[in-house]
């Protein structure tokens, strides 16, 4: 048997600064690889799906406008096929851009702590050189840049697909499920729903019931929202259609609302994240 | 410099306490044994030494009075915890350069060295490697960090003779080539007593012996003599247990050195570790004894044969 030395001990006062925070980057990227790859091929698929189903939205309505003051016969034959076909899609895909941000963020958050304390692999994790408290604070930062990015760019994508049939409908992006897919909301309700997936987490320690009750608590939050928060920023307009094809009035507070909405989310998820690291310094097993 | 230090330690889970006023002493350079019954708080002390778990009464210090959970204490310790965990889906490379990226130095030389004698594939995933192997890896992870303290517990509790000879043997290298200061923890009495020369006994949450292996039996002894007598020797001597069988009692006395007098009519034995461990493990709530002094007397259990 070969005799393995170690080499020199360390000195008693190696500098005991941080170790860098960039290290953590690899960490992440390594233990979350399957998350990291997954949320961000998903909604890469989905884009794909709503590029492509958008240019031929936005061709039906291009050659639908084009066709207006024709033949009125030919022309509403026109607009209700498109109603029935185009307008039931982008429905459907309005309702799943609902759920969009609770799906991704569960999925992503309720798996960060609650595997570790599940497998007992905590008690490797938090026994490193790097900290507990620092290593995860950094992988939920880490995480959770990913999902503001790709749910970013995945609500500019929808904005512009949805734009023709929601002029159509007489929709306006101030209506609550039009305006949590866009702009700042859509990100900002991604992130939330991680901060709560990764609190339950760590709360729980399962990685299943912590998925079941992040769902449970999203929607607490949106009938939250959508009851009695967004009312006080967001004014609700008068119903009534717009004509076919009309140019939209835009939305009044629609970006000051946006900032508010985003902005209280944001504020959720820091205080989430901020208890969860609480949990994490001073609740272990 | 003292590798572990507690003062009135103490861990409760709500009303349950797990471990009680445990104040320690371990010296550097020791294999110190850590010896209990299931529930006794082995798992709970070592997990606080490790940073781990948060006490709710005294101080634990590691590695020369750093605060245990400190940068320091973490930097310096390595832990291995029940049943080895380690990210199954990872594969052995990938742990290597995990724990390289959590932590101040990684001997990465070392850590494929290991592996390599092992004949442990570094592409293999963790999760698919043997119980021994896995034990084998989060020991040599713990290793390749090379701490001042190495924190195992219940190393062996999963592995065949062979793999907790061929674990023990890693253990035992370090601490020759390195000064590694060991703490762990066994069911396994014998075990135990090939590799430490120090031991600490736990039961239900509180120390009840802790010494060096030489003090401790130089501190002991068993006197043999007419079970009729025994309550009268009792009364005489600090003792920890007495057992009658028959005509003869065997009672187990703490002295304060090798010229104390035997009894008239009375035989003195050394005593082994296993028995004196065995012996503190039977006294009913003892307090703790930190070395051989006498000045505490617990009560001592009487066990019919």
């Amino acid at each position: 048997m070969t005799v393995l030395t170690l080499t020199a001990q360390p000195s008693r006062d190696a500098g005991m600064a941080p170790l860098p925070w960039r290290r953590m980057v690899w960490v992440t990227w390594r233990q979350h690889r399957a998350t990291l790859i997954s949320v961000p091929a998903v909604l890469g698929g989905v884009a794909l799906f709503l590029l492509l189903a958008g240019l031929k939205v936005h061709h039906d309505y291009a050659v639908l406008a084009a066709c207006h003051g024709a033949g009125a016969a030919a022309c509403e034959n026109r607009a209700s096929a498109l109603t029935s076909t185009d307008w039931t899609m982008a429905n459907t895909v309005l309702i799943l851009m609902n759920l969009a941000p609770v799906l991704i963020g569960a999925f992503a958050g309720a798996p960060v702590l609650a595997r570790e304390l599940e497998t007992g692999t905590f008690r490797y994790a938090w026994t490193q050189g790097f900290g507990r408290v620092r290593s995860t604070l950094a992988r939920i930062v880490l995480i959770a840049i990913v999902l503001a990015a790709v749910s970013g760019a995945l609500g500019v994508l929808f904005a512009w697909f949805f734009g023709p049939p929601m002029r159509n409908t007489g929709m306006t992006p101030g209506e609550a499920t039009v305006f949590v897919t866009r702009g700042l909301a859509f990100p900002a309700w991604t992130l939330a729903a991680f901060a709560i997936g990764v609190f339950l987490g760590m709360l729980i320690r399962r990685v299943i019931p912590a998925l079941a009750v992040t769902l449970g608590a999203f929607l607490a939050l949106d009938l939250l929202a959508w009851l009695v928060v967004r009312k006080l920023y967001l004014p609700e307009l008068a119903p009534g259609r717009i004509a076919l094809l009309q140019r939209q009035p835009a939305v009044p507070h629609f970006w000051p609302a946006q900032f508010i909405e985003a902005g209280w989310l944001l504020a959720l998820s820091a205080l989430l994240v901020a208890a969860t690291l609480w949990l994490v310094r001073h609740r272990v097993a | 410099m003292n590798v572990i230090e507690t003062s009135g330690l103490g861990k409760s889970y709500g009303r349950v306490a797990a471990l009680r006023d445990c104040t320690l002493t371990v010296p550097a350079g020791r294999a110190a044994a850590l010896v209990g019954p299931n529930g006794a708080g082995k798992s709970t002390l070592k997990s606080m030494l490790a940073g781990l778990t948060i006490p709710t009464a005294g101080t634990a210090a590691v590695l020369g009075g750093q605060p245990a959970g400190s940068a320091a204490a973490l930097d310096g310790t390595g832990f291995v915890a029940q049943d080895a965990p380690v990210y199954k889906s990872l594969s052995c490379g990938d742990m290597l350069h995990l724990t390289a990226n959590l932590n101040r130095r990684f001997d990465h030389e070392y850590a494929q060295a290991r592996l390599a004698e092992l004949g442990i594939p570094l592409k293999k995933k963790a999760g698919k490697l043997s119980g021994g192997q896995q034990a084998q890896l989060a020991l040599t992870l713990a290793l390749a960090r090379r701490p001042r303290l190495l924190i195992l517990d219940e190393p062996l509790a999963a592995l065949d003779p062979l793999a907790r000879q061929d674990f023990m043997g890693t253990v035992m290298t370090a601490m020759a080539d390195d000064g590694v200061s060991v703490l762990l923890s066994s069911h396994a009495l014998a075990e135990l007593e090939r590799v430490a020369d120090y031991f600490i006994v736990l039961a239900s949450g509180e120390v009840r012996l802790a010494g060096d292996a030489d003090d401790l039996l130089a501190g002991h002894r068993m006197l043999t003599g007419p079970a009729a007598e025994a309550g009268l020797v009792a009364s005489q001597q600090s003792i920890v247990q007495i057992r009658r069988a028959a005509a003869q009692a065997h009672v187990l006395v703490r002295i304060s050195g090798p010229d104390e007098p035997v009894p008239p009519g009375w035989e003195a034995h050394a005593v082994g570790l296993e028995e004196l461990i065995l012996a503190y493990l039977r006294a009913p709530g003892g307090p703790a004894q930190p070395g051989p002094s006498a000045a505490l007397r617990p009560e001592p259990t009487e066990v019919a044969r």
